[in-house]
């Protein structure tokens, strides 16, 4: 790696602030320290995305059918809706291929055997980071997680910081925390910088820019270089693009104090962290910075090096349809001596926030996710959203509507598990058999118990009437009655048949009945098939 | 046999069932239509409300436990059967429960297993639409097909997205209209596309969500249930999809 070298000397050049920005780089228009070179132009990004999809989470939000209906509304929905149906379609649903049939039962024991016992796997992974020369924390809250990393970040008086993707990071809310102490922090991952140009959370848990087009990151880049012309990608291919964030970001590999990743697994045996990408980005962000911040949830460690040969294959089969990712990184605690590379210090953040209150509940199945995305790239209503953002929550789709509720982050997220048709393309595609359609619906009659109002009392007084043959013949008798009684436009004005009416002709309600005098007609004649045109 | 017609075919859709009752006679089964049945409890199961739903799901059970073979005419109905009722019913009504899902059958599964002698033919071009309950809850994709394979004269042409929810969902219709109607208009597209002038399917809500969208926004293509195409494809039926369409 090119970079190597000045990376030591970044780490050996210690606490010399802008001394060892090179020749490149220059007049960042602050008069201070000069900061990221990726972001330098940021400001002259448009910001394209509504509100709900901003980089901090709105305090406030619309009412999620609002919400959704205004993404399906946007042009961009229906492109990306087209873009991930397509990579839905090369892996048709439940058809896997033999030799990851196998993993997929394999992997999907591993996780349950880890849930089953998560405190003893967590305490063997400590006592193993800890051997290796790093710090373990543990943080119950989000809140917690964000101070420990500041501190860490104020201790070795970090003032850049370069990510490498993390979901968990965005749910603890780190970048703002970060910022708010005067510190820049540069997404790497491609489509994380492309997103975080924009201040827009991630669309899709693996592919943050899922939701726009080349053009769209084209227009970002072009802002972003302004008049620098020199500085533009030389043309809008995809290669040119990231030609273009590739040698932004290296600049700031080079100089960052401190450099965040999450973890994708963590090996209870050996201590080990394993980061997966595809344009090798976490390497850098471990290697070059002085302090290295790895950031996890308890659920991703698991018991042995060895479930890395099953996990780390299937994650890249289900996320982006591939054998493996292009790099696997496998992280044993910060530089030793003799080493030529790495961090000064490790530290491992294991935020709780929320998951235990998980464990041991019928949810707990939901904590074998290993983040993989497919659930989303294969759920029909995520497409026609045009990606997470309309979900509100950070996790969007399918597993965002069972975890984020969960989570209890934010009171919208209750009303999540009804944005789904729950059709089971998610239970299908998940790599670790999560059964989401199933705890939606758990979900949803959580949420109904939780509120006993007029609703649950109309479900019971109708169930009651329809257990009994003769209620229900009267409740088939009486709408067609009403059916034919009221005008068509009063019955237009009926709160459903408006809702269906948006978009949809109504089915004819005088037809309620029809089927059981026929069927007595039929029976009269002592007939057993009624002929095609004594039809009603 | 009981036939099982679903709250749908009594509220909106009673054609399917019809249609069902007639083909299923021409194997030679003597079909009855239980009176006393009502719903399998899906839709509050699936809007969050278990209690009344488990209530209906007894209903059910006590309706159809006498009968040799209940035959379906909705796949979702037919997956809710199979799929939830094991699940939620306890006690005494458990063992009823499995000892007549055991017997219950989505209605092309039932003719894919002993419908072999019927005499089918009907000219005309059809998609099929996997509903989704059909497809993933009962595992079920393989019936229709064998069964509109055996009808003379009639072409099945796969779309893209075959696979892929229409946007019914229930409830999920109403909540979120918007979201519902363009996963209908993609189904639409996808269905024109292959050059079908109907898209058959299982289940006769899904039909409704899509042929009421395919009228709102005046798409050629018409919506035909499974069971009612191959009553029309019954000796005595008409002979191609295009009369049919006209009747
Ligand atoms: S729930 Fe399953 S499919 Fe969805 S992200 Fe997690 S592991 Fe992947």
């Amino acid at each position: 790696m090119s970079a190597e070298g000045e990376g030591e000397g970044v780490s050996g050049g210690g606490e010399g602030e802008g001394e060892e920005v090179s020749g490149g780089e220059r007049d960042f228009g602050t008069g201070e320290r000069p900061g990221s070179s990726a972001l330098r132009g940021a400001g002259r990004v448009p910001r394209e995305r509504p509100e709900w999809a901003a980089g901090v989470r709105p305090g406030h939000r619309p009412l999620l059918p609002v919400v959704t209906a205004d993404a399906v509304a946007r042009e961009e929905s229906a492109r990306t809706a087209e873009r991930l149906a397509a990579r839905s379609r090369e892996r048709p649903g439940d058809q896997w291929p033999e030799h990851v049939r196998a993993l997929r039962e394999r992997a999907a024991h591993i996780r349950r055997e880890t849930l089953d016992d998560l405190e003893s796997h967590l305490g063997a992974l400590t006592a193993r980071v800890t051997e290796h020369g790093g710090t373990v924390h543990r943080a119950a809250t989000a809140a917690d997680a964000t101070a420990v990393v500041r501190r860490i970040a104020a201790e070795h008086g970090a003032r850049l910081v370069v990510k490498s993707k993390s979901m968990v990071a965005e749910e603890i809310g780190l970048n703002p925390a970060l910022e708010a102490d005067g510190i820049e922090v540069v997404e790497t991952d491609l489509g994380e910088y492309i997103v975080q140009l924009g201040d827009e959370r991630p669309a899709h848990i693996i592919a943050p820019a899922a939701h726009l087009s080349r053009a769209d990151v084209a227009r970002r880049f072009d802002a972003l270089a302004g008049a620098e012309q020199a500085q533009r990608p030389r043309d809008h291919s995809a290669s040119a693009l990231a030609g273009f964030a590739r040698a932004r970001l290296r600049a700031d590999f080079r100089r960052a104090d401190m450099g965040v990743t999450g973890v994708n697994f963590a090996v209870a045996e050996t201590g080990t962290l394993a980061l997966v990408t595809n344009e090798g980005n976490a390497d850098m962000v471990t290697s070059q910075p002085r302090v290295h911040v790895a950031v996890m949830t308890p659920e991703k460690v698991v018991p042995r090096l060895a479930d890395l040969g099953v996990l780390l294959p299937l994650l890249s089969h289900a996320g982006a349809g591939q054998r493996a990712t292009v790099y696997q990184t496998l992280l044993n605690g910060p530089r030793r001596d003799g080493e030529a590379d790495g961090p000064d210090a490790l530290h491992l953040v294991i935020v709780d926030n929320g998951r235990h209150r998980i464990l041991g509940t019928k949810y707990e199945d939901v904590l074998a996710c290993i983040r993989c995305g497919a659930c989303q790239t294969a759920c029909p209503v995520f497409r026609t959203l045009g990606g997470g953002h309309a979900y509100g929550s950070v996790y969007g789709g399918p597993v965002g509507a069972v975890l984020a509720p969960l989570l209890d982050e934010h009171p919208g997220d209750a009303e999540l598990p009804y944005l789904s048709s729950l059709c089971g393309a998610c239970a299908d595609v998940c790599p670790v058999r999560i059964p989401l359609p199933d705890m939606l619906v758990d979900l949803r009659a959580d949420h109904a118990a939780s509120r006993r109002g007029p609703a649950a009392a109309a479900w019971h007084a109708w169930s009651v009437l329809w257990s009994s043959r003769a209620g229900y013949l009267a409740s088939l008798a009486g709408t067609a009655v009403a059916a034919r009684a009221l005008p068509r436009r009063a019955l237009a004005a009926l709160p459903a048949a408006r809702r269906w009416a948006r978009g949809r002709t109504l089915p004819d309600l005088r037809a309620a009945g029809r089927l059981r005098r026929a069927v007595r007609r039929t029976a009269g004649r002592g007939s057993r098939a009624a002929r095609h045109r004594d039809l009603p | 046999m009981a036939l099982f017609t679903s709250c749908a075919a009594d509220l909106v859709a009673p054609g399917p069932a019809l249609a069902a009752a007639r083909v299923l006679a021409a194997t030679g089964a003597e079909v009855t239509v239980p009176r006393a049945q009502t719903c399998c409890g899906q839709v509050a199961l699936n809007s969050g409300h278990p209690a009344p739903a488990t209530r209906l799901m007894r209903h059910w059970v006590a309706t159809f436990e006498g009968y040799d073979a209940v035959v379906a005419v909705s796949g979702s109905c037919a997956a809710t059967v199979h799929h939830r009722f094991p699940r939620l019913l306890t006690g005494r009504w458990r063992p009823r429960a499995a000892d007549v899902v055991e017997r219950t059958w989505e209605f092309t599964q039932y003719l894919a297993q002993y419908g072999g002698g019927l005499d089918l033919a009907l000219t005309g071009d059809v998609t099929w639409h996997d509903a989704c309950h059909m497809l993933r809850s009962l595992g079920e994709r393989a019936a229709p097909r064998e069964v509109l394979g055996r009808v003379r004269g009639l072409r099945l042409h796969e779309a893209a997205d075959r696979e892929v929810c229409c946007g019914f969902g229930g409830t999920f219709a109403l909540t979120y209209p918007e979201v519902s109607c363009a996963m209908a208009d993609r189904k639409l597209a996808d269905g024109a596309a292959t050059g079908a002038t109907h898209v058959v399917s299982s289940d006769a809500t899904c039909l409704l969500h899509l042929a009421g969208r395919a009228e709102r926004r005046a798409v050629r293509l018409r919506t035909l249930h499974v069971a009612e195409l191959l009553a029309a494809a019954l000796p005595d039926g008409p002979g191609s999809l295009a009369e049919v369409a006209a009747a």
